[in-house]
């Protein structure tokens, strides 16, 4: 079992580390986070609006939808998998929950529940048309982003569904100590939680076991298809969270939102140091990659660079996080 | 009647603004910061209108910064966050979306940052001015050609652009309104294809292959009138097919020179990033301005093309 987890920051292996490190990969992946700061600081020398409260706030509530659809992901790609769906089964969940609301009338915290369901409903199909289906979760995934963005026109007839009660827009609105807004300390407990079942939780380090070999893993005793069929309808049921975060954020169930946004979560995802063959990633990490997105958009944003450049510097930012990471991790061992 | 009162309307915000420049000539305006929300600058038309309010403002002497939403809303989100953060002094924003631009509009309100709307509008928050093309205009010029070509009956097709956004949906009123003036023009398709080039081939070839007798294409932009184009050209009946666009991009205005397209509808994209600034300058330096700007349309055909090609 050791040997098919050896790439994991387990408790133990972290102990015998120098302590400086030892605290770094404690919290996460210590390559993105180093790269984090760099890239704090240099955009804090470069544009005086950027070291803000304000701004820091305003990047943490821009990353939130994509951190908690990377949180899902995370623990797909642990497992040696990958959920192309996300973007889509996100506009699905938020058209589910504004058609719930504004056509059929029903109460918003119904409206709510009824969008978190259709996106673990999603993630589900996508787990058993990988399990008993025994489609590759690429091909899996693929269908369902093209069901799911097809079902969320369907449901809106092509428009958006617009206005909904203040208290839902409060989640994206109100901000705790005036502050921390509250779809911010989500995101945290979120990740807390996620961190935590990853790491103490034997059915979240078998995704680990899973991921590193899947048929050893099976030998071994693991419900290999219960547990993948669980960690897709989590990764479902939080790209509908995602959903309706968004959908507080603009006040506006959008069937288009969320296109392409698949790429930006798995991107974020690799640059926190997860690997894509599986068995290695952690949730601390990939809160760390989320946040370079985020920083990086944001800074690029403050100095004006077309957002052209944009894409070339995040594309060229994804390729040399990921190469350092590797490299670092192959002079390790 | 209607007309005539936007024209004196759109003339009187016009010469407004114009006084509103005059006025701020001291040299001030060096102090004032505008920023641009554009929903994407991948599609020329937005590119024409940010030329025209880079024009404006190196003109107006403001400093003016642009952004790009790549037809995102949530994305458009951000951008205008990070406007309010930087405190820049009025925004024009050309929303990607009319809904979800709200809570946006309703940050800037709360900072005290005036706001004003370009091409498409916003369903709230307070916004000191819209400045947009008369697209229902547009539209119904645009049907009204398309039906006098094909000779006053027969089939035709609507190419529409993206569901809910007010473009669409006015340039569709437009039509629509032609179409129950027209007798015996019979509408056999109407699909979206999301203002795109390649969307409007796909859903041209497939209208074109499902109706033989297809008599005229209204495409509700020219990126999609130009998508029909290549659908008419390979399906060999480009000769015969009247197709009609909207925006007169560069590209269709070439198209409708060589005689492939037979018309379009000519919006002034510089003139709205042009009045967009000019409406700017005039909020920052205390002046009112009118609430709604409507920008002429004409229409484009082989006959006046020369006109708008540059």
């Amino acid at each position: 079992m050791s040997a098919l987890v050896r790439d994991q920051e387990t408790p133990d292996q972290t102990g015998r580390k120098p302590s400086w490190r030892a605290v770094l990969d404690r919290f996460g992946s210590s390559g993105p986070l180093l790269g984090l700061l760099l890239l704090v600081a240099i955009l804090s020398v470069l544009s005086p609006a950027f070291l803000t409260v304000n701004n820091f706030v305003n990047v943490f509530q821009q990353i939130s939808v994509l951190a908690i659809l990377a949180l899902g992901m995370t623990a797909v790609i642990i497992t040696a998998g990958i959920d192309l769906s996300v973007g889509s089964v996100l506009a699905l969940a938020g058209v589910t929950a504004g058609w719930t609301f504004a056509e059929a009338g029903m109460p918003m915290p119904f409206a709510f529940l009824a969008g978190l369901g259709i996106g673990a409903l999603a993630g589900l199909a996508n787990g058993l048309m990988i399990t008993l289906g025994k489609l590759p979760p690429f091909i899996a995934t693929l269908a369902m982003l093209s069901m799911a963005r097809g079902l969320a026109l369907v449901i809106s007839d092509g428009r958006p569904i617009s206005g909904y009660p203040d208290w839902f827009r409060a989640i994206t609105r109100f901000q705790l100590f005036g502050v921390v807004p509250l779809s911010v300390l989500l995101v945290v407990i979120l990740f807390l939680l996620g961190a935590a079942y990853l790491r103490y939780r034997p059915s979240g380090r078998a995704l680990y076991a899973i991921g590193g070999n899947e048929e050893v893993a099976r030998l071994s005793g693991l419900n290999v298809r219960r547990e993948k069929i669980k960690v897709y309808t989590v990764a479902g049921a939080l790209a509908g969270l995602g959903g309706l975060i968004l959908m507080a954020r603009l006040n506006s169930a959008q069937p288009t939102a969320g296109t392409g946004m698949e790429l930006d979560v798995i991107a974020a995802v690799v640059i926190g140091g997860a690997s894509l063959a599986g068995g290695r990633g952690s949730v601390s990490g990939t809160l760390v990659g989320a946040l370079i997105i985020g920083v990086l958009r944001n800074g690029l944003n403050l100095l004006d660079v077309s957002s052209f450049w944009q894409q070339v510097v995040i594309g060229a930012v994804i390729a040399i996080a990921v190469m350092t990471d590797t490299l670092r991790r192959r002079s390790k061992h | 009647m209607r007309r005539l009162l936007i024209a004196v309307a759109a003339g009187t915000a016009v010469a407004l603004t114009a006084c509103g420049n005059g006025d701020e000539g001291g040299g001030s305006d060096a102090d004032v910061t505008v920023g641009l929300s554009i929903s994407t600058l991948e599609n020329p038309f937005f590119v024409t209108l940010r030329d025209g309010a880079e024009e404006a403002a190196d003109e107006a002497g403001v400093e003016l910064r642009v952004s790009d939403a790549r037809d995102d809303a949530q994305s458009q989100a951000d951008d205008v966050q990070d406007f309010v953060t930087r405190d820049v002094d009025v925004l024009v924003i050309n929303p990607v979306d009319s809904a979800a631009i709200v809570p946006s509009i309703e940050a800037a309100n709360d900072a005290d940052i005036p706001v004003v709307t370009v091409d498409r509008g916003s369903e709230g928050g307070e916004v000191a001015s819209h400045i947009a093309s008369d697209n229902v205009q547009g539209g119904r010029l645009a049907g009204e050609f398309l039906f006098e070509e094909i000779g006053g009956s027969g089939e035709v097709a609507q190419l529409e652009g993206i569901a809910g956004t007010s473009a669409a949906r006015d340039r569709g009123a437009g039509f629509e309104e032609a179409l129950d003036a027209a007798s015996g023009i019979e509408l056999v398709s109407s699909q979206a294809a999301d203002f795109s080039r390649d969307e409007g081939l796909t859903v041209a070839e497939n209208v074109l292959q499902a109706n033989a007798d297809l008599g005229g294409v209204f495409a509700q932009n020219d990126e999609m009138a130009l998508g029909a184009v290549e659908a008419a050209r390979s399906a060999g009946v480009l000769d015969e097919l009247v197709i009609v666009g909207f925006d007169a991009t560069d590209d269709a205005l070439a198209a409708i020179e060589d005689g492939e397209m037979d018309a379009t509808i000519a919006q002034q994209p510089d003139e709205m990033g042009r009045l967009g600034i000019e409406t700017a300058v005039s909020i920052a330096g205390g002046d009112d301005v009118e609430a709604e700007q409507p920008v002429e349309v004409q229409l484009v055909t082989a006959d006046n093309v020369g006109e708008f090609a540059e």
